[in-house]
């Protein structure tokens, strides 16, 4: 039961001062810029744009700001943000394969069309801490290479000329795709729903699970096809012009892992693939979002459903921080008249199992006994 | 070619436009009113809608060539005016500048008037010619990341 | 393009106008019967009237697909409403948020729009009326939440089954459809709660 009790508003007034003045901390320092946010803590606003499912680089900047660097709160002030904006509409779909490309690694493939391209990685740091950065010395410029510069191949179609993998993933023709911003969840859901929930899921649960995979809970013996970053176009239909119109270029990461089937009666053995897409740089995102989208393909495949990974519902329903922070968090805010009639409830079965005890001494053991 | 230029044909007006109105989306509001500023004559201009800021569904494809879902959602802004000679055009673009969706609904419309148009497409090679360096620049960049294997000799000899 | 029928007839104020259209709209569901009286100016592409025009700019938008009557549907209104609410005209009754009837238009019969299901009730289509005015017809005498003992109004202008519609309609509930009626800068509304009998007893 819920009852209104007033009498906070003066705390939380000062509570909120206090906030504002501990983001601030020592005035002595110079205030961080959006701008800097947004040039220098790039990923962490990758991120935010990718759970708040709003790509808007000055926004989420604006909202780790807010939110003295705690992402999930960050994602939940972009969020909320997003519903004061009318929708203007869906984009034609973006096409990744024609990238401009600023990372492409496979594992499947040494020498492919384009190359092995390692962009601004972490990858083969030596993860020490780097004491340059504590002073502000300069930074040299990426080196440049000139020369032909090749077009860079999709893994998924050297693979399919030979028919060894399955194509990319259709829906029955006339199929909506779906939008859980618009219409609540219902499961069994379609993929395309799916993974716009992966999509926007929460970076640290995808892995998690991603990982279980690997370590045997739905086991698919998994290969990175190809992992690609870069900016692509977002155009948009233009009712009163009768055609698409560019808005501008975002950045996304792309990944298609690749997993083994054994082939069933209808189908032969061929490799199938999980999908991740997420916006900005996130390379570790989109590949355990590849990961959970292949295990969620397990009925599709006729694969046994064994592990948490494989649970569509169990997945789906726990995927969003802005969701499970809500009813997590939700525990810490007043519930003193639902605590005092458990109280009320406890110290009535006390008393009645102090009274039976009383009574009947021994009998608790003897029922064990029997 | 020049004839074919007098005489466009409506497939070749909506493509000449839409290939304006997607570098318009791309340029700077400093270009955009860089170059509004150096226009000779500076038409009345009325709005019609907007600037307004609002949200586009991105779809993606399943597996990057199937079936469209949908990823996330991007901020736009757009607007539309109209010029004291009656035309009218449209500006869009990612982010929340009204006023730059705004400047690049009026090159829209000035680039539809004889006065102006020539004015436009100097502003559009521009911002083509910007954006071509850009990329070739992140282009040469990326290629020196590439790796080159080499095999090293095997020696079991 | 410089088709100004199409550009040109929104709100002047888009939000301040909208708002007050909505708080009208509102106020009207929360009492129906009673007469609201739109302020701000629409000018919606002929046939449609002034008020059906500022409800159109006020309630539709991307999400609410929109039913019109065939005389509408060749009007410059889809243009209109496209360019002005991003809505987008469907000829399918029952994926219809909205629904648009001119004044003299054929009204489709209510069961033919969507009624919303037993878990989703407001996932139903609102149907927008134009009539020749609130006095001079029918008279109909009006019960239900929202009003203290009996409302009436007498609408010109609407089908002869009117009432036999909306009592099926009633009959519904929690499904079922909403009517705004409008005529020049005024409004009514029946929300599928209110119960619509024959006034003349």
């Amino acid at each position: 039961m819920y009852v209104a009790v007033k009498g906070g508003e003066a705390a939380i007034s000062n509570a909120h001062r206090l906030l504002a003045d501990r983001r601030r901390g020592d005035r002595t320092l110079p205030a961080i810029g959006i701008e800097q946010i947004v040039a220098q803590l790039g990923l962490a606003v990758d991120r935010v744009m990718a759970e708040a499912s709003l790509y808007d680089r000055a926004l989420a900047a604006l909202a780790i700001r807010q939110a003295r660097g705690d992402m999930i709160e960050a994602i939940f002030i972009l969020r909320a943000y997003r519903t004061t904006l009318p929708r203007f509409g869906y984009s034609v779909p973006v096409e990744t394969a024609e990238m401009q490309v600023e990372r492409r690694v496979s594992a499947t493939y040494k020498d492919l069309p384009g190359g092995q391209l390692l962009g601004p990685t972490f990858d083969y740091t030596h993860r020490l801490l780097d004491p340059s950065l504590l002073r502000d010395e300069a930074v040299e410029e990426g080196l440049q290479r000139d020369g032909e510069i090749e077009p860079v191949m999709r893994v998924a179609d050297i693979l399919s000329s030979e028919g060894l993998v399955e194509d990319d993933g259709q829906l029955p023709e006339g199929h909506v795709p779906g939008d859980l911003t618009r219409e609540p969840l219902e499961f069994p859901m379609e993929r395309d729903l799916r993974l716009q929930a992966l999509a926007r899921g929460d970076e640290g649960f995808l892995l998690a699970l991603g990982y279980s995979t690997q370590r045997g809970y739905a086991r698919t013996h998994p290969f990175v096809g190809e992992v690609r970053i870069g900016e692509v176009e977002v155009e948009l239909d233009m009712p009163e012009l009768g055609f698409a119109v560019s808005l501008g270029r975002i950045q996304v990461t792309e990944c298609q892992m690749i997993a083994q089937f054994k082939g069933s009666a209808k189908n032969p053995p061929q490799f199938t693939r999980g999908y991740g897409l997420v916006f900005g740089q996130s390379e570790r995102k989109a590949m355990a979002m590849s990961l959970v989208d292949r295990a969620l393909r397990a009925e599709e495949f006729g694969e046994d459903i064994v592990a948490p990974a494989q649970d569509e519902e169990f997945v789906i329903s726990h995927a969003d921080n802005v969701q499970a922070t809500g009813f997590v968090e939700h525990l810490k805010l007043p519930h003193y008249v639902d605590f005092q009639a458990e109280l009320d409830l406890v110290r009535r079965m006390r008393r009645e199992y102090e009274e039976r005890n009383r009574e009947e001494p021994g009998e608790d053991t003897l029922e064990a006994a029997q | 070619m020049a004839a074919v230029r007098n005489q466009p044909s409506p497939d070749q007006e909506a493509a000449a436009r839409k290939r304006a109105m997607g570098l318009l989306a791309k340029a700077t509001r400093v270009e955009l009113a860089g170059a509004w500023e150096a226009l000779a004559t500076r038409p009345a201009v009325t709005p019609v809608r907007g600037p307004e800021t609002g949200l586009v569904m991105v779809r993606g494809r399943i597996g990057g060539g199937g079936a469209p879902f949908n990823l996330g959602e991007v901020t736009a802004t757009r607007a539309s005016v109209r010029l004291d000679c009656g035309v009218v055009g449209h500006g869009q673009a990612l982010g929340t500048d009204g006023e730059k969706a705004r400047l690049a609904a009026v090159f829209d419309a000035l680039l539809q008037t004889s006065e102006h148009a020539a004015a436009v497409e100097r502003l559009l090679d521009e911002v083509a010619a910007r954006l071509k360096a850009d990329d070739a620049r992140k282009a040469r960049e990326t290629a020196a990341t590439r790796v080159d294997f080499f095999t090293m000799v095997r020696g079991d000899d | 393009m410089t088709d100004t029928q199409i550009f040109s007839g929104a709100f002047a104020e888009p939000v301040f106008d909208a708002q007050a259209v909505f708080r009208t709209v509102m106020d009207c569901m929360a009492r129906p019967g009673t007469i609201g009286t739109i302020s701000a100016v629409a000018k919606p592409p002929q046939p449609l009237g002034a008020a059906a025009g500022a409800v159109a700019l006020t309630l539709c938008d991307h999400d609410t697909p929109v039913w019109l009557t065939p005389q509408l549907a060749k009007s410059k209104l889809p243009g209109w409403l496209a360019f002005h609410t991003g809505a987008t005209v469907t000829a399918e009754k029952q994926v219809a948020r909205f629904a648009f009837v001119e004044k003299g238009g054929v009204v489709p019969g209510f069961d033919m729009f969507s009624q919303g299901t037993q878990e989703y009730p407001d996932r139903s289509t609102t149907l927008v009326i134009e009539v020749d005015g609130f006095d001079g017809g029918e008279p109909l005498a009006l019960t239900g939440p929202g009003i203290r003992d009996e409302a009436r109004i007498a609408p010109a202008g609407l089908p002869e089954a009117f009432v036999s519609l909306a009592q099926a309609n009633r009959a519904l509930f929690p499904r079922g459809i909403d009517l705004i009626l409008v005529s020049g800068d005024e409004v009514v509304c029946l929300p599928r709660t209110t119960v619509i009998r024959n006034g003349e007893a």
